[in-house]
């Protein structure tokens, strides 16, 4: 059996040789180094760092935060991919278009300019100071960060599909007696389901590796706000490579698990709607 | 498709759509919660970059770490986009034009460094390249070469942050295309080069440009994972937002954001030049990919 399938085509040793060349080492090779120091350090090693009260702290922190903000924007993503989709307003482009900021504007700025949005002296955060409700320098301000990152993500990955639904099927719904609301909720959702869960998981990956955006508005005060990504800086910064790795293979680790899931989720899609 | 349903005014098939009252409330929602969450933002770094006026503004590109910064980021973006330039085009044509085991494996790999954190992609190079502990470090050292907190460090970690954006941008545009138009070409008589710039460039050249767009915004933006590597430097290897961060930690708010500024418009520009291709163009773009 030969390797590849007969092609009249040339080119194809030259632009696979290359490309498993560029990836050998750009990406796996720098990504077995992360491997072999893991393996150094073993699972009771990974283990031992991972139970550290601080790296818990932080763990708990980035999960607990990345979830309720994915939970928010799938959401508001919802509401914002249907009227995106479904309505003709003005301003309905530039309304378009602004939701993939976050994907374009470097991390940094984001940043900054949250934390001095959110600062008891800026915009928001003084309207909120009158009210007692403190956002910058508190998990509630990484929380803001991590909506803002996150939003494309839930809204980008439903959009497309309610383009797609068929609207004979809400008419075949409404002539068979169900108002707007059960069409809705028994019809609409259910469909939009598979495509909200990865919206879902998406946003959340994104967020529990979030570092740029949140460090400026988290404060990052060990065990309140500061998330692992930080964690991982600090123990770098004390040239603790070891532990380092070892909260960088726990964050590689449940990536996996989130892209696994999602893999799942679209395989349970195909068979049950025969779309992904 | 159903007629376009306008707020206000008659709804042709109401029965596939909300009521007048639910579909502003809707409206008035998403628009509430995008100027809140994403606009306010984008105003507020030009407010906040402005606010002690414009002759302060230009004077702080003056300052030689800020323009060292500014040359340095336009540095690495030439370096690497290029680079993931080259490799986009020969990994969708090796890809999308041949069968061969293995390939969603490939396609996986390939996608792999938008998975990982900008931090750890940051500290696989350290672990590689760092100083008395990376498992090269020594070698390099001994050798004069220096990888991390400088330049090729810089690099490394931003061609690893943009590594898929071209590949896979081309490659389903490359596979919907199909290698029809290729043998025709062949069986003319060009031969592979020519078959590639005369047939299959122009047929993927919004493609390329979209992806090579998305691709350079991310390498003059990235922050984390080139912060890990950079050492911070002042006038050496810091980047544009890495030279925000360290204006801003320093309380210098309007050099921070005038920076910041440049950055943004970067990314107004981008995403202008987005929108524009998916309008014009949109066929001979791939699916609507993600950033």
């Amino acid at each position: 059996m030969r390797f590849k399938q007969p092609n009249a085509l040339p080119g194809f040793g030259l632009t696979l040789g290359y490309t498993l060349f560029y990836l050998g080492i750009i990406v796996l090779l720098p990504l077995a180094a992360l491997v072999a120091q893991a393996a150094g350090l073993g699972l009771g090693g990974i283990w031992a760092v991972a139970t550290e009260p601080r790296v818990l702290a932080a763990l708990r922190t980035s999960f607990g935060l990345a979830f309720a903000a994915a939970l928010v924007d799938s959401m508001f993503g919802l509401v914002i991919a249907w009227v995106l989709t479904r309505y003709r307003f003005p301003g309905r482009r530039v309304l378009d278009a602004a939701v993939d900021l976050p994907f374009a504007l470097p991390t940094a700025v984001a940043g900054i300019s949250l934390a001095s949005l959110y600062a008891p002296t800026g915009w928001l955060g003084g309207i909120l100071a009158a009210l007692g409700i403190q956002v910058a320098f508190t998990p509630v301000g990484i929380f803001v960060a991590l909506v803002f990152v996150a939003l494309p993500f839930t809204v980008r990955t439903v959009q497309p599909l309610i383009a797609e639904i068929d609207r004979g099927i809400e008419e075949v719904s409404a002539t068979l007696g169900a108002n707007r609301w059960q069409t809705i909720r028994r019809v609409l959702i259910p469909m939009l389901t598979p495509a909200l869960l990865t919206g879902f998981a998406l946003a959340f990956a994104r967020s529990v590796s979030e570092y740029g955006s949140v460090i400026f508005i988290a404060g990052n005060l060990p065990y309140v706000s500061e998330i692992a990504p930080v964690l991982i800086v600090i123990k770098l910064e004390e040239f603790n490579y070891p532990g380092a790795t070892a909260i960088a293979v726990i964050m590689l680790a449940i990536a996996f698990v989130v892209l696994f899931a999602i893999n799942v989720i679209q395989a349970w899609s195909q068979r049950r709607f025969g779309y992904a | 498709m159903p007629e376009r349903i306008r707020p206000g005014g008659q709804a042709s098939a109401p029965v596939t759509t909300e009521s007048v009252a639910a579909r502003t409330a809707l409206i008035a929602l998403a628009l509430a919660f995008l100027s809140l969450f994403l606009i306010l933002p984008v105003i507020v770094v030009f407010s906040e970059a402005l606010r002690k006026g414009v002759a302060f503004y230009l004077a702080t590109f003056t300052d030689p770490d800020a323009q060292a910064a500014i040359r340095l980021t336009l540095i690495v973006a030439a370096i690497a986009v290029p680079l993931n330039m080259i490799f986009g085009i020969a990994a969708s044509w090796a890809i999308a034009k041949f069968e061969f085991p293995g390939k969603s494996l490939l396609i996986t790999l390939i996608d792999l460094p938008f998975s990982i954190s900008p931090v750890v992609s940051g500290l696989i190079y350290v672990l590689l390249f760092g100083g008395a502990q990376g498992y090269f470090g020594p070698w390099l050292k001994a050798h004069g070469v220096e990888v991390i907190f400088a330049l090729p460090g810089i690099v490394l970690a931003t061609i690893f942050v943009t590594f898929p954006f071209v590949a896979r941008e081309l490659i389903p545009l490359m596979q919907e295309q199909g290698n029809t138009d290729e043998e025709a070409a062949l069986t003319l008589g060009a031969g592979g080069l020519r078959v590639f710039l005369t047939v299959t460039l122009p047929n993927i050249r919004w493609g390329l440009l979209y992806g090579v767009l998305l691709c350079n915004a991310r390498a003059m933006g990235e922050f984390g994972a080139v912060s890990v590597v950079s050492g911070h430097i002042r006038g050496l290897t810091n980047t544009m937002p890495l030279q925000v961060e360290i204006l801003y930690n320093e309380y210098n708010f309007a050099a921070a954001f005038a920076m910041a500024s440049l950055l943004t418009l970067l990314a107004l520009v981008t995403l202008l030049a987005k929108t524009l291709l998916e309008m014009h163009y949109g066929e001979a773009l791939a699916r609507p990919p993600r950033m």
